[in-house]
């Protein structure tokens, strides 16, 4: 298991008013994704639990294009993951984010 | 037929397909579930880490309380995706606290979405203790008037300790993908050979443990199709006809699984007790429409019953 | 290990004035005078596997006892004496519904436990998974003698699912008791309550176990206090009191 955080700054917070939400499931290949709307308006941090070790320098990089393209401000995201590929995980963060601006 | 898009009809989703949240969402009044120790609460095992596994921010169930045709209902989904469903220390205490809830807040009914393979082997003891302490929350909550029903569909099936919890429901509901069973084909194989129980024989595997079986010998009281508004819809109707907890009940199932040894004791595969239950062309059944099927069942006398 | 108690011995030391208590094809049926009373007897002898035939006859013997109580007013104590292999691992018994014969065994012993019949389980040798659950750990309290082994899965087996390698697994179960077979463990977790004492009278000590019955299910509590389950019980008390707020 290895664990990663990382923080960024966003140029806007993230629209919407819902507080909490989920997706996905931890199975193999697969995640999920909790996000909660507790940081100031241009925080997000993004803590990640993987059954995978040695892939944080992909996981850096999936992050901050997530950033760049959802300005997610205001979220704290935290990530169990089964091992899902690169793909995948921008997917459930992107659905998750939708799910938040409901 | 059954659809999974998030986007079209919730009640049309696949049961099987959908997460347990999924489920829940959906088979409940819209907008009206609400979650008891959710995600945020970050309940999770403290025991997979030594394995290193990850972990899930609602260890794999989902409890919590809603509306269901109005009536307040408690209820809890496994989700069969992640570990198997299986119970762990913290899963298995979720639902223990949500059984003991019930005698407090006396809703209509309980109801346990089951997917679960059994017990967690990496919580085992845990796991095991769990379940034992489910089936008495379960005969408390009955034996208070409050039926417990059980809705089994899902793609870990009710399995293992999974299994034993489900026969201590007053009522269940099953789709054809639905698995009751105690040992499972992989667990029987490992132990016993392929000679056995080949457990890569799915067909065989329905006749003995699927939904349909299930349904046509009494072990479930419901047979519904493969969607959330189907098992919404069996759910409802059972909560009305839930039998006592009682000694006349308990009575009335040892005389039911009694006869049932007596009469098909002997036979070796489903469909040779589907046979012996009056069912004219028993290779039919697996293909069977529902409605077909739902036919078949009203001709069994052994398939409706107040004795669970 | 202690070596396991014979259930004739463990009669005899209950039943000082003798017993009617049987077993056939490793099933235990039968009473006792006991007390002022009596007391009924159910169980599994000699590593026997449970199977559906297995399961209704033992749930026969519980609910004729219930019957008993109920038209006598004078409600038995049941013990359900168990040195059991795991349920019977067959094509057959799933055929006939064995998760609703187990089911139907551990509601009996519910059922009468509801009624007033004090229950109680006595571990004396192995036990496992869904034999253990529709008996010893369907009663209120569960006593075991020394040299019981009650598990949910040996270690090999679960080296195999798991995929671990077995030493590390043996490394593991020495500081783990949550997953780790053996009477320590499942003492740890809070699934017996307590392990009696061979030297002394097994009948008075059953007595007292119950006189002293506890008052509802307190095999968390005790998964807490002996280190065995930590959380079990702060989980379940949370669902409890979130499901009671408005």
């Amino acid at each position: 298991m290895e664990s990663l955080t990382f923080r960024h700054t966003t140029q806007k917070a993230l629209p919407g008013t819902k507080r909490e939400a989920i997706i996905g499931v931890v199975a193999s290949g697969n995640l999920e994704v909790l996000l909660e709307r507790v940081l100031a308006p241009d925080a997000c941090e993004i803590a990640i639990e993987t059954a995978i070790n040695g892939y944080g320098d992909v996981w850096e990089a999936v992050v901050a294009d997530f950033v760049a393209r959802a300005q997610p401000g205001g979220l704290r995201i935290s990530v169990n993951d089964g091992g899902a590929r690169p793909d995948t995980v921008s997917l459930r963060l992107l659905q998750g984010v939708r799910l938040m601006e409901d | 037929m059954a659809v999974t898009s998030a986007s079209a009809d919730p009640t049309r989703l696949s049961w099987y397909e959908a997460s347990a949240r999924q489920r829940v969402a959906a088979f409940l009044d819209a907008d009206t579930f609400q979650e008891f120790v959710g995600p945020a609460e970050r309940a999770m095992s403290p025991h997979l880490p030594l394995f290193e596994l990850p972990r899930a921010f609602d260890d794999g169930i989902v409890v919590g309380r809603g509306r269901l045709d109005g009536r307040p209902v408690l209820v809890a989904a496994q989700e069969g995706r992640f570990m198997g469903g299986a119970f762990g220390e913290v899963h298995g205490a979720k639902l223990v606290g949500l059984l003991r809830a019930a005698g407090a807040v006396t809703p209509a009914a309980v109801l346990i979405l089951f997917d679960t393979g059994g017990v967690r082997l990496q919580e085992a003891n845990a796991g095991e203790t769990a379940i034992a302490e489910a089936m008495r929350a379960i005969a408390e909550v009955r034996a208070a008037g409050i039926p417990v029903i059980g809705l089994i569909g899902g793609r870990a099936g009710a399995y293992g300790g999974g299994g034993l919890i489900a026969g201590t429901c007053a009522r269940l509901a099953v789709s054809e993908g639905g698995r009751i069973s105690v040992s499972g084909p992989e667990v029987i194989e490992t132990n016993k050979g392929a000679e056995e129980f080949d457990s890569r024989d799915r067909a065989l595997v329905w006749r003995t443990m699927g939904g349909k079986h299930r349904r046509l010998t009494g072990g479930a009281d419901a047979y519904v199709a493969d969607t959330v508004a189907a098992f919404r819809q069996a759910a409802l109707a059972l909560i009305d006809r839930a039998p006592a907890f009682d000694l006349a009940t308990l009575e009335a199932e040892q005389a039911r699984l009694e006869a049932r040894l007596a009469r098909f004791g002997a036979c070796r595969d489903g469909a040779e007790i589907w046979v012996r239950l009056g069912v004219n062309d028993p290779d039919a059944v697996p293909a069977m429409t529902d409605a077909a099927f739902a036919e078949t069942v009203a001709g069994v006398p052994e398939a409706s019953h107040d004795a669970r | 290990m202690p070596a396991k108690m014979p259930l004739d011995a463990i009669l005899a030391a209950l039943f000082p004035a003798g017993h009617a208590v049987t077993v056939a094809e490793g099933l235990i049926t039968g009473e006792g005078p006991f007390g002022d009373g009596r007391l009924v007897v159910v169980g599994i002898d000699g590593d026997t596997a449970l199977g559906v035939e297995g399961a209704l006859m033992l749930s026969r013997a519980v609910l004729d006892a219930v019957k008993a109580g109920e038209s006598s007013g004078s409600r038995a104590p049941i013990l359900v004496a168990v040195d059991s292999d795991s349920q019977r691992m067959s094509r057959r018994d799933e055929l006939l519904g064995l998760n609703e014969c187990l089911a139907h065994l551990a509601k009996a012993l519910l059922l009468a436990d509801h009624l007033g019949h004090p229950t109680v389980g006595l571990i004396y040798g192995h036990s496992a998974a869904g034999a253990f659950i529709a008996t010893a750990l369907a009663t209120r309290v569960l006593a075991a003698l020394p040299g019981a082994d009650p598990s949910v899965m040996d270690l090999p087996s679960v080296a195999r699912v798991t995929k671990l390698p077995l030493e590390k697994l043996e490394a593991m179960a020495a500081s783990t008791p949550v997953f780790a077979p053996g009477l320590d463990n499942m003492v740890a977790t809070g699934a017996v309550h307590v392990v009696l004492d061979p030297g002394q009278p097994l009948d008075a000590q059953l007595r007292a176990l119950i006189a002293d019955l506890p008052p509802g299910d307190i095999r968390d509590r005790l998964g807490r206090e002996r280190g065995g389950r930590p959380v079990a019980q702060v989980i379940a008390e949370r669902v409890v009191s979130q499901a009671r707020g408005t």
